[in-house]
């Protein structure tokens, strides 16, 4: 093992003055990142710094060519044109989303692409060995046989990393591995990374989990609005969690939202004994008895790592869009509602902003237009005849309430930039005038101008007197926002915190541990 | 060469499909010395076209929706025979059958939308299904023979409009039909004009309508006068009519409509549209079953125009009506596509059949040609959506997006179409 803290360290990659624009955006301005050989190289920023387009520049993902600057990998510039080529030079990236085939078995999966073959036929004797060696070395016991849909997510990314190993890797970068296991998961890998390191591997880490970074990484670079802002040595420097915050968010926390003063009034919204089963998993449940309420004017936070429950609670609420119903009661104004379908929810005053936008919130073929009316048709319909002239009128309206920046309401909405996009989308359910507004990870994939601009239009939206309820990954935005906030872990709510009791710690130990007390 | 490239680049498949139809139209009137634009031969190509066309209008509707539908011919091979043993053997008259056959359609249609919408069985899996049951129940209950219709039943499949007024030399239903499209087409252009203004959109130069006005009714005064001066006892063929109205009908229903927008949307995103509260089930259960309902239509006059029912009716009926939605400009993947696109890639197809056989060309060398329209078609437009440049044709389209202002006769020439995309 290299040691650390010396600057005569070998350099095993150099990312020089990277800039890397997509339409409308610049994703990344002069970036530059210098990783040493044999060490852990931690990353961070916020969501939408540019951690994740830097790695594609990196791994090939966006082919050379299509970004500016210079990659200095083992002492020689690269030009990757595809994954293959970067994987061949020994680089390999860990999505956060996984690339294993569920269907197929572990061993089937480590060997994907990259199947060992005598006289061109597959040798599933040697890939046996193989995958059984492979396996031990990233310390998973099961039968290379089983099928990756059998076993669980924190095992599925060691599957990733003997893949990885099987590539005979050199530089191993992992994109939020964490954040969707649980603790003893995330351990059991933090140590694995640590023998890696032992082995000579070089690793880039992605992760906002920055007690993680601190316990593991040797340095670490900031990325802040597509610009790297410094790279700090962990021991040398002194690092702790507040001095990353601070490089990654640059500014004090509380300019980042506009000002609000909550008119909160009784209560409007609530749900009572929750539960709600996997959609295939029979026995399993995604909703364990939740129970809780939004007041009039109250923007409500869901706190949750991912995974934990959060967007299932939303979509089965609104009208059961997701998963086995089995028991539960919603109350609007004291009322029980009954919504079966996502019609009689709308119709009954909710509105339910995806978190993935562009599979799940909107139709990409659709121009802004239609996007607007789409949810409530029947508002500028006749005798089921679609006014024309009232959707563009209704739609030029929204554009400039909301201030989205596009040519005309008829451009179609796949052109436009995620904080434009996410703009149509509320402008969607802001036009079926809700009285409860659930907006989940209303701020993914947007920057941070247009994050602010969000911000305000939720808040002017509860103190029209509506109900709000948001769900983010983001806790300074849960806080900064929120007037209470509500955490889930494992399917079940575990604690409710008001605005001036809350903290990133104290949420962040609701959101890992069971319900404690009531 | 810029303005060449103005004028001709557009930037959707369906202009690069009207000026295909156009230029087709004009290689093959040259090139049979003028036996293409004649009146028999215009009326001919309606004749045996519209039962196709009829089907590419339902088909484009299955098709946005993210659908396949491989049951139309022998669904129409079946409805046909049935109506003309309904006929025969009950001794029903024409329109009772007619009523019946509709029925039949659309009890089909309900069959084959369970499947996919409710029990969720891939339309693809459905409708092949289909194309081996109706084809067999049509040869089981017909027994393998030809089963005769009687007289009344042919209008709809073989008549006319008739002949009344002033003997003007012409027909007259057919003038005042042609008339009233240019006037329906002037007056929608200038309202639609009207109102984007209103509205602060932005509109073409006023030279550009103008244009545009000018060549749609010249093209729709010029099908008239074909239509309008065929030998005697012909004018404008009742299935053209048919079509026409069809046409309109669900131009309209997919362009303007709740239900419209619903079936672009479950075709684009099913889950946004679900998560906006459309019923995606119910929206592909009335797709497919109004799919065999139009088949049932389509089957029906086939047998009227062929003055019987076959075993073999409607054998590859399902080929022609898909291939006319895709080269029509819809996508494989659902959400795009538009009626009048489709009656244009239709036409297409028509008239390459036809020009090729007034030219002498066999059967083997037209199928090659039409097989690699259709792929050139498809690749035109690939190769399209990579370069997006509006050109003074799209001004000249823009205004009838999504639109239906057209009447069937002036397709045949060029004209109003459109896209979602325009």
């Amino acid at each position: 093992m290299t040691s650390l803290n010396t600057h005569s360290d070998p350099l095993i990659l150099e990312m020089r003055s990277i800039t890397k624009e997509f339409p409308g955006v610049k994703a990344l301005a002069d970036v530059s990142l210098r990783v040493k050989a044999g060490e852990i190289h931690a990353i961070c920023g916020e969501n939408g710094a540019g951690k994740s387009t830097l790695m594609k520049v990196l791994s090939g993902v966006y082919p050379f060519g299509t970004y500016t600057g210079d990659i200095v990998y083992q002492n020689e510039v690269q030009e990757f044109k595809d994954i293959r080529a970067s994987e061949h030079a020994g680089i390999v990236i860990i999505h956060q989303e996984l690339a294993l085939i569920p269907e197929l078995s572990i061993m089937e999966n480590i060997f994907l692409g990259n199947e060992p073959t005598k006289r061109g036929v597959i040798d599933w004797a040697e890939a046996r060995l193989r995958s059984t060696e492979l396996l031990a070395r990233v310390g998973l016991r099961e039968d290379p046989d089983t099928p990756i849909k059998e076993i669980g997510v924190g095992k599925q990314q060691l599957v990733e990393i003997a893949k990885a190993l099987n590539k005979s890797v050199k530089l191993l970068i992992l994109d939020e591995p964490t954040a969707a296991l649980n603790e003893s998961d995330s351990q059991h890998l933090l140590d694995l990374m640590l023998g890696l390191k032992g082995r000579g591997i070089t690793s880039i880490i992605i992760s906002h989990k920055l007690n993680e970074i601190e316990q593991i990484a040797d340095e670490i670079t900031i990325i802040r609005d597509g610009k790297s802002i410094e790279t700090l040595n962990i021991k040398a420097d002194g690092v702790d969690e507040d001095r990353i915050i601070k490089g990654m968010v640059g500014r004090t926390l509380e300019s980042r939202f506009p000002d609000h003063e909550p008119k909160i009034g009784e209560v409007l919204f609530e749900v009572k004994n929750w539960n709600v089963g996997h959609p295939q998993i029979q026995d399993r449940l995604v909703c364990k008895n939740s129970s809780f309420f939004v007041r009039r004017g109250e923007i409500v936070g869901f706190a949750g790592l991912m995974g934990a429950g959060r967007t299932e609670l939303a979509r089965s609420v609104f009208g059961r869009s997701y998963g086995r119903f089995i028991s539960g009661h919603v109350y609007k104004d004291g009322k029980e509602l009954q919504l079966k379908s996502v019609r009689q929810a709308i119709d009954a005053g909710l509105g339910y902003v995806t978190e993935d936008r562009k599979s799940l919130g909107l139709n990409l073929l659709d121009d802004i237009k239609a996007t607007t009316v789409s949810a409530n048709l029947r508002k500028i319909s006749k005798n089921f005849v679609v006014d024309e002239n009232k959707e563009y009128a209704v739609a030029e309206e929204y554009r400039k309430v909301l201030r989205t920046k596009t040519p005309s309401v008829e451009e179609g909405v796949a052109k436009l930039s995620g904080g434009n996009q996410q703009k149509v989308v509320l402008a969607k359910w802001m036009f079926t005038d809700p009285d409860v507004l659930i907006l989940d990870e209303p701020t993914r994939g947007i920057d941070v101008g247009a994050k602010y601009e969000i911000y305000g239009i939720i808040q002017k939206l509860a103190n029209e007197g509506k109900a709000v309820i948001v769900i983010s990954s983001e806790l300074p935005e849960l806080l900064g926002l929120s007037d209470r906030i509500y955490t889930i872990f494992e399917g079940a709510i575990t604690g409710v915190l008001d605005k001036d009791q809350a903290s990133q710690e104290s949420l962040m130990k609701l959101m890992t541990s069971a319900r404690k007390s009531a | 060469m810029n303005a060449l490239k103005k004028l001709f680049g557009g930037n959707t498949r369906q202009f690069g499909m009207i000026f295909a139809l156009v230029a087709l139209i004009l290689f093959f009137e040259i090139f049979t010395e003028g036996r293409t634009l004649t009146s028999g031969n215009v009326i001919n190509l309606f004749n045996g076209n519209s039962y196709i066309l009829i089907l590419a209008i339902g088909m484009v509707l299955v098709i946005i929706a993210g659908h396949i539908d491989l049951s139309v011919g022998s669904v129409a091979a079946f409805v046909g025979v049935c109506v003309s043993l309904f006929i025969r053997d009950w001794g029903l008259p024409w329109y009772i059958g007619v009523l019946m056959g509709l029925g039949l359609g659309v009890l089909i249609g309900a069959w084959q939308g369970f499947w996919v919408a409710y029990v969720g069985i891939p339309a693809f899996i459905v409708t092949l299904a289909g194309m081996l049951i109706f084809r067999g129940a049509n040869q089981l209950v017909g027994k393998s023979n030809t089963i005769p219709v009687p007289t009344d039943f042919q209008y709809i499949g073989s008549g006319y409009l008739p002949e009344f007024g002033p003997n003007t030399g012409y027909n007259n239903p057919t003038m005042l039909i042609g008339l009233l499209g240019v006037a329906f087409v002037i007056f929608s252009e200038i309202r639609s004009r009207r109102n984007a203004k209103k509205l602060g959109a932005e509109v073409p130069e006023a030279w550009v309508m103008v244009l545009k006005l000018v060549l749609i009714s010249g093209a729709i005064l010029y099908a008239t006068y074909l239509f309008a001066t065929g030998r005697p006892g012909t004018s404008f063929p009742v299935p053209g009519l048919i079509l026409a109205v069809l046409v309109l009908v669900y131009g309209f229903i997919s362009s303007k409509t709740v239900i419209g927008r619903h079936i672009y949307a479950v075709g684009g995103n099913r889950h946004a549209a679900e998560l906006s509260g459309v019923q995606s089930k119910k929206i592909n259960f009335l797709v497919m079953m109004n799919m065999s309902f139009m088949a049932g239509l389509a089957g029906m006059i086939f047998v009227g125009r062929s003055t019987a029912s076959g075993p073999f009716d409607g054998v590859g009926w399902e080929l022609d009506a898909i291939a006319a939605v895709f080269i029509g400009g819809a996508a494989v993947t659902g959400g795009v596509g538009t009626v009048i696109g489709s009656i244009i890639g239709g036409l297409v197809m028509a008239v390459l059949n036809n020009g090729l056989q007034l030219l002498g060309v066999g059967a083997d060398l037209t199928q090659i040609i039409k097989g690699l329209v259709l792929l050139i078609a498809v690749a035109f437009d690939v190769y399209n959506k990579t370069q997006g440049k509006r050109s003074v044709v799209g001004m000249l389209m823009k205004n009838f997006s999504r639109s239906n202002e057209i009447k069937a006769d002036e397709t045949t020439q060029t004209t109003d179409v459109i896209s979602k995309g325009a």
